[in-house]
Parts: C-alpha cells; sequence; structure tokens
C-alpha cells in the first residue's frame, strides 16, 4: 500500500493531480425519486466502451472484404479462443447502446433537461444517436451475410431517393451503382476509422458540457425544492454516484453477458449477390419505424413521389428534433408543455410502427 | 375433339350447314374481303363454323398460311360457287384417312419447312406410319389417332405454347381423351385406367405441381408421332433415358437375367408403370408396399439380403437424423454449425446413392455408399455434440460471472451504505 501511496505522491508532485481532480470532488448530483435515470448516459458510455474494446479485439482478426469477411466472422466464431464471446458480445452491446442512447434521449425530453443552457449538450448528444446509428448501418453489412447484404441495398436505394444529392449520395455509400465488395471495404472504413473518430471527439465534447453545466434538476422535483428547501438533497459524485453507476455498469455487464451466452449473435448465410432477395426482407429493429412507414406510404402523393416524400419528412423531423430546445427558447413565454406531448408522440409512433414493422409480413 | 366430331357430323350438322350457306351466299352483304371462306364459316354452327379468334392465334395463320392452303379453292372470291370450286382446287371438308398426308404434304418437307422453323424435325410422318395409330389408319380404321386429334384444328398452337395441346403438362389429357374413354376403346381391348394411375404418380407431381416440364408423360415413354408401347424386354431402355445410374446398377444386377427369362418387364415389375408412386426403402420391407416377397419365399437366401440391405439403409437414415438432430439443437442455441449442416447433405446423398445402388442388388457395392455416409454423419454428430457441450460450458461460465457480479453489486451497496450511514 505503501509503495501505491508513494507512487500517488510521485504522480502528484509532478501533475498536481489533487487540483485536477478538485472540480469532480466538488460535483454533486440532485438527489430525488427520478435520479435513475441519470444512470443512461453513464450505461451508454459504458456500452460505447466495451464496443471500442470488443472491436479493436474483432479487428485482429476481422478481413473486409466480399471474398472474405463472411468467412473470417465464421473463424472469428468457430476457431478463435472467446471469438464467439467477442462478436456476440460486440453485436448485442451495439443493440443495448443503441436502446439506452435513445432511452437517455426521451428521458432527457421528458424530464426537460435540455432547456437553456443545455441547448448544445443536448445537440452534440442527439448528433451522437445518429453517429451509432451510422454504427449500426455500417456495422450490420460487415459480415457479408445475406440479410444485411440486402438490407443495405434497401437501406442505400432509400437514401437515393433524396431529390438532387440521394443518387450521388448512394454511389458514393455504395462506393458504385450496386451494393458490392466495394460498399463492404467503405462500410468497414467508415465504421472502425470515421465514424469512431467523430464520436470520440463528440463523446468529449458532450462530457464536457455535462461537466460544464452540471445535472439538471426536473422542472417539477425543483419547483417542489422551492416550495421546501429542506427537501433538496445532493450526492458527491465521487464516490457516491460514480459508485452507484458503477453499479449500473455491472448489471449492464450482466445483462450483456447474459445474452451473449444464451442467444449467442447468429451469422446467417454468406451473402450471394446473385440470389433473388428473400422473402419479408426487415432492417434491424432501430430503422423499422422508418422501413415501415415507408411502406405504408402511397407510391404517389398528388404530384410527388410517395417514398421521396417520405424520406424528406424523416429527414425535416430529424432536423426538427435537432433543433427542439432552440425552438423551445425562442418563445419562453408560451407554455412549453408541446415539447413533451411532442415527445410522447414520437415515442408512441415509434414504438407502434415498430412493431407493426415487425409483425407484418 | 375431331372424332366426337367425326361421329355426329353426318346426323345434324349437314343439312343445317347447307340451309345457311344457301342464305349466305343468297344475300349481297358478302363484300370483297381477302379469305371469304372466314366471313361465311366463322358465322357458322359446328361442325363446319370456325372461330375467327381462335384461328387467328393457330399458328400456320401467324406463319401466313390460310384456309386454302389446306383445302384449296379461292378465298378471294365473294361468290361461294367460285370460291368452292373444284376448278380452283377446293377439296372441302379433309378425309380423315388423308390428314397425315396433308399434314406431311409440308411437314415432311424439310425444303418447305426451313423457311418457318429450320430446327423443326421433318420425320412426323414416317414415324406415324410406324405407330400403332398409323398402322390401324393404313388398314382402314378411322377412329385412331390422326394427327388433328392430338394437335387441334383452326387453332393450332405451337408446342411450346401452354395452351397447345401438347404442351407437356396437357399431353396425358389429351392421350386420355381417347384412351380414358372405356367405351370408346373397347374394341381395342386395352385398360383404360392410365390416366387415373398417371395423375397420381410420381412423375405427374413432378410435372405438374414442381412444374419440371423434362418430367415424363405419355410421349416421353411412348413416343409421339411413333406412339406405341415399349414392349416388354424393353421397359428398362426407356427407364434409363432418365434413370441413368438406376439402370447401370440392374444391368450388373441379377435380376436382368432372370426377368429377362420369366419374360419380365424389368422396372415396371417392382415400380408399376403409369401409377409409379415415389419409392420408400418400404418396398424392400415386409409390409404392404413390400415388393421383394412378390417373388422370393421369405427366410430364403434373397429375402436375407433385403433384409441386410434394408437395415444398412435404415442405419444411415437414422444416423443422419440422429446428426441432424443434435445440429438443429445446436443452431437454435445459437452455436455456429453451418459447415456441419452443409456436409450433412453429403451424407443425404450418399444415401440417395445407396439407394440408387440397390437396384444392383449387391451388397458389397451398397456397402461402400453406407459406410461413406455413415462417416459423414458421424463427423457431423461430433460437431453437433461439441457445440452442445460448448453451450454447456459457456452457460456455467455465464453462471459462475453472474455470481461475481452479484457478489460485487453486493459489495458496491455495502460499502455505499457504510459511506453514507
Amino acid at each position: 500500500m505503501s509503495l501505491l501511496r508513494n507512487l500517488g505522491a510521485w504522480f502528484n508532485e509532478r501533475l498536481d493531480w489533487n487540483s485536477l481532480m478538485a472540480p469532480l470532488r466538488k460535483k454533486t448530483v440532485p438527489r430525488h425519486r427520478l435520479s435513475y435515470w441519470y444512470f443512461l448516459g453513464g450505461i451508454t458510455l459504458f456500452l460505447f466502451m466495451i464496443q471500442v474494446v470488443t472491436g479493436i479485439l474483432l479487428l485482429l482478426y476481422y478481413r473486409p472484404g466480399a471474398n472474405e469477411a463472411f468467412e473470417s466472422v465464421q473463424y472469428i466464431m468457430t476457431q478463435v479462443q472467446f471469438g464467439w464471446l467477442l462478436r456476440s458480445i460486440h453485436s448485442w452491446s451495439a443493440n443495448l447502446m443503441i436502446f439506452t442512447a435513445m432511452a437517455h434521449m426521451f428521458s432527457v425530453l421528458l424530464l426537460k433537461a435540455y432547456r437553456k443552457p443545455r441547448e448544445l449538450t443536448w445537440i452534440s448528444g442527439v448528433i451522437l444517436l445518429f453517429l451509432v446509428l451510422g454504427f449500426g448501418f455500417s456495422g450490420y453489412l460487415l459480415p457479408w451475410n445475406t440479410l444485411a447484404y440486402f438490407a443495405t441495398k434497401v437501406g442505400t436505394e432509400i437514401t437515393g431517393q433524396v431529390p438532387i444529392i440521394g443518387k450521388p449520395l448512394m454511389v458514393f455509400l455504395r462506393g458504385g451503382e450496386d451494393v458490392t465488395g466495394a460498399t463492404l471495404s467503405r462500410f468497414f472504413g467508415f465504421h472502425v476509422a470515421v465514424l469512431p473518430g467523430l464520436a470520440t471527439v463528440l463523446v468529449l465534447v458532450h462530457l464536457l458540457l455535462v461537466q460544464r453545466f452540471g445535472i439538471s434538476v426536473p422542472p417539477k422535483v425543483e419547483q417542489e425544492w422551492i416550495v421546501n428547501p429542506n427537501a433538496r438533497r445532493e450526492m458527491k459524485f465521487f464516490p457516491n454516484f460514480a459508485l452507484r453507476e458503477l453499479m449500473a455498469w455491472y448489471v449492464a455487464l450482466g445483462v450483456l453477458g447474459a445474452l451473449a451466452a444464451l442467444f449467442p449473435w447468429n451469422l446467417g448465410v454468406k451473402a450471394d449477390p446473385f440470389a433473388p432477395a428473400p422473402a419479408g426482407i426487415k432492417p434491424e429493429w432501430y430503422f423499422l419505424f422508418m422501413f415501415q412507414t415507408l411502406k405504408l406510404i402511397p407510391s404517389k402523393i398528388g404530384p410527388i413521389d410517395g417514398e421521396v416524400l417520405g424520406v424528406l419528412a424523416f429527414g425535416l423531423a430529424g432536423l426538427i428534433w435537432l433543433l427542439l430546445p432552440l425552438l423551445e427558447s425562442r418563445q419562453p413565454s408560451r407554455p412549453k408543455q408541446w415539447i413533451s406531448a411532442f415527445a410522447l408522440v414520437a415515442l408512441v409512433y415509434m414504438t407502434g410502427m415498430s412493431i407493426y414493422g415487425h409483425l407484418a409480413k | 375433339m375431331d372424332i366426337l366430331r367425326n361421329k355426329f357430323r353426318n346426323l345434324v350438322a349437314g343439312p343445317i350447314a347447307t340451309f345457311v350457306l344457301l342464305v349466305l351466299s343468297a344475300s349481297s352483304a358478302c363484300g370483297q374481303t381477302t379469305n371469304s371462306c372466314l366471313d361465311c364459316h366463322s358465322a357458322l354452327p359446328e361442325p363446319l363454323g370456325v372461330s375467327a379468334d381462335n384461328l387467328k392465334l393457330d399458328i400456320h395463320v401467324e406463319k401466313g398460311l390460310s384456309c386454302v392452303n389446306c383445302h384449296g379453292g379461292d378465298a378471294t372470291a365473294d361468290d361461294p360457287d367460285k370460291a368452292m370450286s373444284r376448278k380452283a382446287g377446293w377439296k372441302g371438308k379433309i378425309e380423315r384417312k388423308q390428314i397425315p398426308q396433308l399434314c406431311g404434304s409440308c411437314h415432311s418437307d424439310p425444303a418447305y419447312m426451313r423457311q418457318y422453323n429450320p430446327g423443326l424435325r421433318t420425320d412426323q410422318l414416317d414415324q406415324y406410319h410406324t405407330s400403332v395409330h398409323g398402322k390401324r389408319l393404313a388398314a382402314g380404321d378411322t377412329r385412331v389417332a390422326v394427327c388433328t386429334d392430338c394437335h387441334s384444328v383452326h387453332g393450332l398452337r405451337a408446342p411450346s405454347d401452354p395452351a397447345s395441346t401438347v404442351y407437356p403438362t396437357r399431353i396425358a389429357a389429351t392421350c386420355a381423351h381417347c384412351h380414358a374413354d372405356a367405351s370408346y376403346m373397347k374394341p381395342y381391348g386395352i385398360p383404360t385406367n392410365q390416366f387415373v394411375n398417371y395423375n397420381k404418380s410420381v412423375h405427374h407431381d413432378v410435372l405438374t405441381v414442381r412444374g419440371d416440364l423434362s418430367a415424363p408423360t405419355c410421349s416421353t415413354c411412348h413416343g409421339n408421332h411413333g406412339a406405341a408401347p415399349p414392349g416388354v424386354d424393353k421397359v428398362q431402355n426407356v427407364c434409363s433415358t432418365c434413370h441413368v445410374f438406376q439402370a447401370q446398377m440392374y444391368e450388373k444386377s441379377s435380376h436382368k437375367g432372370a426377368f429377362q427369362a420369366a419374360s419380365l418387364p424389368g422396372c415396371v415389375v417392382c415400380h408399376s408403370n403409369h401409377g409409379i408412386t415415389h419409392p420408400t426403402d418400404a418396398k424392400l420391407g415386409n409390409g404392404s408396399e413390400a415388393v421383394c416377397l412378390q417373388c422370393h419365399t421369405a427366410g430364403d437366401v434373397c429375402d436375407q439380403a433385403r433384409a441386410t440391405m434394408l437395415s444398412s439403409l435404415n442405419h444411415l437414415d437414422q444416423a443422419i437424423k440422429e446428426s441432424d438432430q443434435v445440429l438443429a439443437m445446436a443452431e437454435s442455441s445459437g452455436m455456429e454449425v453451418s459447415q456441419a449442416r452443409l456436409s450433412q447433405n453429403e451424407a443425404r446423398d450418399a444415401l440417395t446413392k445407396a439407394r440408387v445402388t440397390i437396384h444392383s442388388f449387391r451388397k458389397d457395392l451398397i456397402d461402400q455408399d453406407i459406410q461413406a455416409g455413415l462417416a459423414i454423419a458421424d463427423k457431423d454428430l461430433k460437431v453437433g455434440q461439441k457445440a452442445m457441450a460448448e453451450r454447456d460450458y459457456r452457460r456455467i461460465g455465464l453462471g459462475l460471472s453472474l455470481i461475481a457480479i452479484g457478489l460485487v453489486l453486493t459489495g458496491l451497496r455495502l460499502y455505499i451504505r457504510k459511506i453514507e450511514s
């Protein structure tokens, strides 16, 4: 123990560690009946770290390329020691991360944590969610199996529907007119270099903003505390909240391990570009609400192509979503409940449409 | 249809047709057209009536031929007397016994046919003369099939047209018009149950349900223009055109000589002919589907060999099923066993090969296939069992990890309580 203490003192003498950590020691976290929602961001960060670690380990064996990708993943799952666990954890963790990121986003909306001065925190978070969806879309193709191949084909085709820039964007994403080995190389590049770089920077910005503005208290709780100041309760970030967060991470690790061991992620059948698309092909669950909506839109709405209109509507909805806090802060005197109502409607719509899409043939 | 038409035409249609022709010829409504035959005959009742819509789809009309090419006469003349004058070469209705010769006048002429379809054979008439139909017609029996009975007339489609009466899926029904009509076939003393039996056969299933147009229908085994029964000693030659390997094995078997000596019709002895059902291993058994004991005595050397061969097939079948079951269980548990699943197809191929080799009735040859299949099934079984053991190992690992996580969580909870108390 004295060795560790001496080592700590040695570093402290040179880096002034104690001063660096001082703000964190002073940092507090509000304690109330809704505090549990604060763990979601941390769990998402934990899953992101798991993704980074397992992703790097998978990279040791994965080989991008239409002739090698499937076989290399098969090799990882059958020959590499604990390769099955790595691949399964990477896949499950990706899905759980998207789920917790979405849950975190809706909790921020419904607890009104996006309000001034935290607009930039919200914007960085929404962009991070878009990046996470990009991780999901690009990573899904990497095993080069039939489902992934056709899902990518359909997904990039939808991108091609965007007016003016759609076609060039589709060709850029595919690396040509069709989904081929060139698409796989490209998606691999996005997945392991471009997106991680952007995401790491944005995660740091997001954390910095959270640190800068502190943790938001829901308006209702705030009102209760104004009426009854004795009810105000807080806990130290270190160690009280951090230890609780650690517990949440352990629970997430347990869930992740159980899913990976009991339901190992299926590899499927190697993609065959010349085979017909399997019947009832669907995207991953997080894109299902959009896919189902586009399926339900009539082919023509007036003179405009239905799918084009749908894609544009989702683009506009995404932009409004990104700028939600700014839309509210411009009209401070107006009732602010519309954003909560909007969030609830969006949540019900996304859930309902996803279930419908899952059950639909 | 033509045969039925032939039966009734002299009874009722003649007088009516004559009357209608007279009315039409007296009328000035018939203007100058390029085909005056159709102007009148499209308005006539059967059998002189010709549907203009149907005729339009006739392959001959599509190629630019018209009524006069077969019936003679002058289709440009409005006056029926001129149009149907013997001077203009009008032949009227073609006698049934003249039909093959008339069709053959073009279809047996390679130089003429080349301009329409250079790939079309021109030996149909020669073949027809060798057929039972052709021989009987030559002997004066006009009830037998001639070209128009199978190919139809005035709406004749190319055989590749699904609406053609000789399209593969429709041939059996076309033959059945006569061959399933017990009263019509009575004078010939041949069975009329072929169509009913064929409709229950595996060949019919493959042709109509699976849509495989190469599957056999009547003409595949009996020939078309030269249609005749294959003959007792030649049946295996017919079957072997598709079932090549079975035939090779049969050639090596002791059954070939025995069947020939007893004038038994080869393949048909065990598989029947028109009503061939999908063969199962039960044919080698001693139940209701069994065939061996129809000739052999229970307990004799051949019966013992039969039992051994059946046992070998069952052994491999069971081994494949067992491996499949274990692999399916492993797969449903999320284990990666796709290679072994694929390899199971090779074991199934070996079983199919053994079933083909059965036609040699040689245990040593059958054993080669059985052993090859068993080796693959056994290897796949081991892969499945290993995957299941791996699954259990993972679950134990998960259990231990969850206990460790639970302990850490309890420790953290206690520590938080301690520092906050």
